[in-house]
């Protein structure tokens, strides 16, 4: 996504399109919904730890919606994201940005928080035909497990069935989650991302790290599963 | 517990993640001002209760937020078969009743 770039979004005209840039520079604070919890241990992970969690905050969300019989959408989506439009249940991911199915009609585009704004343009200026952009960026957030165990954890938390056979790396499954709902996305053989609403984060949160609590857990990353953190805002540096 | 087959995400769910909304294929009235009391009132209120087969809209609520139609017996609970919205069931006891 390196062509991205705000001189590229000067020159984008959209008409009968208002677009807000809702962070235009890192002074304006945000919050991520668990700013209050997910704080990473400090010091060395115990050895007996065998879950990760942690959350990446305050990413790029937008929800573009869209038919992907259209090749106005799709080949657009493809031009702005250098993504092909996933099929049911499956995400494609380059780079930092990734993109997963939703429903039929719907996909999530996550990205560094930092880009919102230049995706959102960026994507108008390539789609064509009947289509929306949302960002959703301040509903949701994201929760990463990874580690020996995490598919454990999942398994105590959703009905749906996490096996290998049934959860390849690359899908993507929004399913019952404790007594709310997530979005679980598969990275690698126990690396997992999970969508979670932000009124929700609090809750899944404390369910995860409780239901987390008898394998051993750490919060902070997993070290070899730590990849494009350096573009990732720090909450406590806007706060 | 149901396990049901979801139309759009092309694989079986459990129930907790589905909401049942009543009978399919409820067709409104073309015109409803020159509805009698009567057609109005039957087809805001009034749904039938067959034992055996049964045509319900369901939507799959936590996950692809989809409506679609499920054809099931209500006196062996067996679901026979699924359908998205638009399309036409294999299975029907009389088109009268789709109408009705």
């Amino acid at each position: 996504m390196s062509e991205v770039t705000n001189t590229a979004v000067d020159t984008a005209v959209t008409p009968g399109v208002a677009l807000m840039d809702q962070q235009p520079d890192s002074t304006v604070p945000a919050r991520s919904p668990l700013h209050h919890v997910a704080r990473a241990q400090t010091g060395q992970a115990s050895a007996n730890a065998r879950v990760f969690i942690w959350e990446e905050a305050l990413k790029t969300h937008l929800v573009l919606r869209g038919n992907a019989e259209s090749a106005g959408f799709r080949d657009g989506v493809k031009a702005a994201t250098g993504l092909d439009l996933p099929e049911a249940l499956q995400s494609q991911s380059k780079g930092d940005w990734s993109l997963s199915w939703i429903t039929p009609d719907e996909w999530l585009l996550v990205g560094p928080g930092d880009q919102a704004f230049t995706m959102e343009s960026h994507l108008r200026n390539h789609l064509d035909g009947h289509y929306a952009i949302i960002n959703v960026g301040g509903g949701q957030s994201i929760v990463r497990l990874s580690g020996a165990e995490a598919r454990s954890v999942l398994m105590k938390s959703c009905p749906y069935d996490v096996h290998d056979r049934n959860f390849p790396v690359g899908k993507i499954v929004t399913t019952v989650l404790g007594k709310t709902q997530a979005t679980l996305r598969r990275l690698g053989d126990s690396d997992w991302e999970l969508v979670v609403r932000r009124s929700f984060a609090d809750y899944i949160w404390r369910w995860l790290l409780d239901a987390a609590g008898e394998y051993g857990v750490h919060v902070g990353p997993l070290l070899t599963a730590v990849r494009g953190q350096a573009s990732q805002k720090a909450d406590a540096s806007t706060v | 517990m149901f396990y049901i087959y979801c139309p759009y995400c092309g694989e079986h769910r459990e129930e907790e993640e589905f909401h049942a909304k009543g009978q399919a294929h409820l067709a409104r009235p073309e015109d409803p001002d020159a509805c009698s009391d009567e057609e109005w009132g039957n087809f805001l209120y009034f749904r039938s209760n067959p034992r055996g087969l049964y045509h319900e809209l369901w939507v799959h609520a936590i996950g692809c937020r989809k409506f679609f139609n499920i054809a099931r017996d209500t006196q062996t609970y067996e679901i026979l078969e699924t359908y998205r919205i638009g399309e036409s069931p294999n299975l029907s006891q009389s088109t009268e009743q789709l109408q009705s």
